[in-house]
């Protein structure tokens, strides 16, 4: 391939010696309407390493599946990649034609999507839908070969044979979904990002599903981007955590330590905001609106609805910078790492808030 | 698992046998609720065309005991069910030595054949039309291109007939203008009579294929927008199929399922929904027999074709009904 193929190189001392799977850069993507451009992700770079999960969260609308459907190039029109980078196994996929970006997808880069329930063709059969998967890449199998594939691969997901030969509406909502899990990782494929995976199942399926892919990411050590709203299955299933806000990422953090020592208030809100089993407490993050994605103001993001909000908020963006091996936030509450001692302060107030 | 059971096809059979049934008895019913005696009539138009018909009461009789309209309305209900039954219908009434099998035997080829074609055509070009009016990779002058095809549904059929007899047959001299078959030409399997066949058969299925495309264009354009909204479509897209599989196999694979379902509709008129086309065209097929049946008053023509219509129609909905699930296999015959 003709674009840039060069391996790209860990940008924080957390990932320092680690093999990048995915270097998402600057990335910007826009929906035209008719009274400007709405900006969706408006310059997020991450990066994913080998092996590891990492949990995309934040609420509806703040651009973690427009981010997920820009690094797959699935945008779908009006909106566009404006800008930036998402390196995919050593491959631009921004800059690649169509051609190219059909031979890469699924070889290096796998989907499960969401809405399980309608994710898969009604009228093909389960056999013929993976098949496609593998054929389109890897050519015509030989017929004895490619079923003993299929079978592994349900196997591999706890799907009895008879699966096999049945069409998607015999299946269950978790077998179906257990399906696209065998569909991912057809190829064996470095990364799969999956989208909400287990939001239109029962808390039941949810556990069968979840522990289905923890188990196909350890035995293939695929890595993998986790996208959700669910705080508790993220904790249980991600090594690192990106939060983003109306567009940007506020913080990125391993996993534990966002939810020992939120940084971005943000974060701290959306912690907060788990419903307990012990106390019924007011959701706290519903307080303020957020902005017009069309004319983000100067400044922070978050600063309408930010309780700690200052003066240099309102003016100056703050950038993500990283305090603690692993752990960025872009807030101006902690301008040196020796500002972490006004986390104390932060999460006292937050206490305060909660009462 | 789907598929067909036994007693899903003998029920639908029965539904079949039923449906046939019932059109029989209606047919049998209907022409003798209206006023009027077909023998009677028939006689006092023979009488105002010769002046005076000699012992005209008792050739009424005779005629009716030859088409059994002497007895009880149980025994001609019996008889016609019997006529339906073996498909011999008697003597038309009107052209009195010709049997009215043999007429609709003669008519049926042309009208199938025709009308097999055209709908084919028709149904196959409108549906690719609106599959790619549909389908968000169209080049653009493609997509522009399409609606001015459409225009031509929104004309009726029998106006656009006659434009094209104009340009094609009047003003070009290209094409016959009507009829079936030119007559010179020795009946049989050789190339000027196969020729002409198609020659006269061009324009009524131009005027049947244009002016119904626009129909089938514009619904499937809409399940194309339906389906290309689909999950599915979604992760075929990410799983980097050809785009060709995408459109055949993903998008107009489950598009169509609707509109096999009008299809199966549209074939039950298959045969008697041309009339109108056969008749300015004169065509000789069932449409322009059972025209001239109704205007004549030819009550056994008349009955014959029509159970004949009952008969295709409940058939194809049979057939549709059969070979449904291996199309669509979330429709399932097994009972549960």
């Amino acid at each position: 391939m003709s674009t840039s193929t060069s391996t790209p190189q860990a940008k924080t001392a957390y990932g320092a010696g680690r093999e990048v799977v995915l270097d998402v850069d600057e990335l910007r993507v826009h929906y035209r309407t008719p009274t400007g451009d709405v900006k969706a992700v408006n310059g997020v770079s991450f990066q994913v390493f080998a092996g590891e999960t990492v949990g995309l969260v934040g609420e509806s609308g703040c651009g973690k599946t427009t981010t997920a459907m820009a690094v797959l190039r699935m945008v779908q029109p009006p909106g566009r990649i404006v800008s930036g980078h998402a390196t995919v196994a050593g491959t631009d996929v921004v800059g690649l034609n169509e051609k190219e970006l059909r031979e890469m997808r699924w070889v290096k880069l796998a989907l499960i999507p969401q809405g399980a329930m309608n994710s898969l063709n009604p009228v093909m059969r389960i056999r013929t839908q993976i098949a496609d998967a593998i054929e389109t890449h890897l050519g015509k199998q030989p017929k004895e070969k490619l079923k003993a594939r299929i079978l592994e691969l349900l196997n591999q997901v706890g799907l009895p044979a008879r699966v096999y030969d049945m069409y998607p509406h015999e299946l269950s909502g978790g077998m179906k979904q257990r399906v696209c899990v065998a569909m991912a990782i057809a190829l064996n494929p470095p990364l799969i990002i999956a989208d909400e995976p287990t939001s239109a199942l029962d808390v039941v399926v949810q556990r069968v599903v979840a522990q289905t892919l923890m188990d196909v990411k350890k035995r293939l050590g695929v890595s993998m981007i986790l996208i959700g709203h669910d705080m508790g299955l993220q904790a249980q299933m991600v090594d690192r955590i990106i939060v983003m806000y109306a567009g940007n990422i506020v913080e990125i953090a391993p996993i534990t330590r966002a939810f020992k020592i939120p940084l971005h208030p943000y974060t701290q809100l959306l912690i907060a905001s788990i419903p307990s089993i012990k106390e019924r407490k007011p959701l706290k993050v519903t307080e303020g609106i957020t902005h017009d994605l069309r004319n983000p103001p100067p400044g922070c993001v978050f600063q309408y609805r930010c309780p700690f909000v200052q003066e240099i908020c309102r003016t100056k963006k703050p950038t993500l910078r990283e305090y603690t091996s692993g752990h960025q936030a872009a807030c101006h509450l902690y301008e040196s790492p020796d500002d972490m001692g006004s986390h104390a302060q932060a999460a006292a107030a937050m206490k305060e808030l909660d009462r | 698992m789907g598929g067909i059971n036994r007693s899903y096809i003998v029920s639908r059979l029965l539904l079949w046998l039923l449906t046939i049934f019932i059109g029989a008895t209606l047919i049998f019913i209907i022409p003798r609720l209206s006023p009027g005696d077909p023998v009677a009539a028939m006689v006092s138009r023979m009488m105002a065309q010769s002046g005076y018909v000699e012992n005209s009461t008792a050739m009424i009789e005779a005629w009716r005991v030859k088409f059994g309209l002497d007895g009880p309305w149980y025994v001609q209900y019996l008889n016609f069910l019997k006529s339906c039954f073996t498909l011999d219908f008697g003597y038309s009434l009107t052209q009195f030595p010709s049997r009215v099998d043999e007429m609709i035997g003669r008519a049926v080829p042309w009208t199938v054949g025709l009308l097999t074609f055209a709908t084919l055509v028709t149904f196959i070009a409108g549906n690719l039309i609106g599959a790619l009016m549909g389908w968000r990779k169209t080049p653009n002058s493609v997509r522009s291109a399409l609606p001015l095809l459409l225009t031509f549904s929104s004309i009726p059929p029998f106006i656009f007939g006659l434009i094209l007899m104009f340009i094609f047959a009047f003003w070009l001299g290209w094409l016959p203008f009507s009829g079936g078959v030119d007559s010179q030409y020795p009946e049989g399997f050789n190339w000027p009579y196969i020729k002409s066949i198609l020659e006269h058969a061009t324009l009524p299925a131009l005027a049947i294929v244009l002016t119904n495309m626009g129909g089938w264009a514009l619904g499937m354009r809409g399940m194309m927008i339906t389906t290309d909204g689909e999950d599915y479509m979604l992760l075929a897209q990410a799983k980097g199929l050809r785009p060709s599989r995408l459109f055949f196999r993903y998008a107009v694979r489950n598009a169509m399922l609707p509109q096999l379902t009008a299809l199966a509709l549209s074939l039950g008129l298959l045969v008697g929904g041309s009339t109108l086309v056969e008749t300015y065209f004169v065509y000789p097929g069932i449409g322009w027999l059972l025209y001239s049946a109704i205007t004549n008053n030819d009550y056994t023509l008349m009955g014959g074709i029509v159970f004949i219509l009952i008969l295709t129609t409940a058939t194809a909905v049979l057939i549709i009904d059969l070979i449904y699930p291996l199309i669509d296999p979330r429709i399932s015959h097994a009972r549960r």
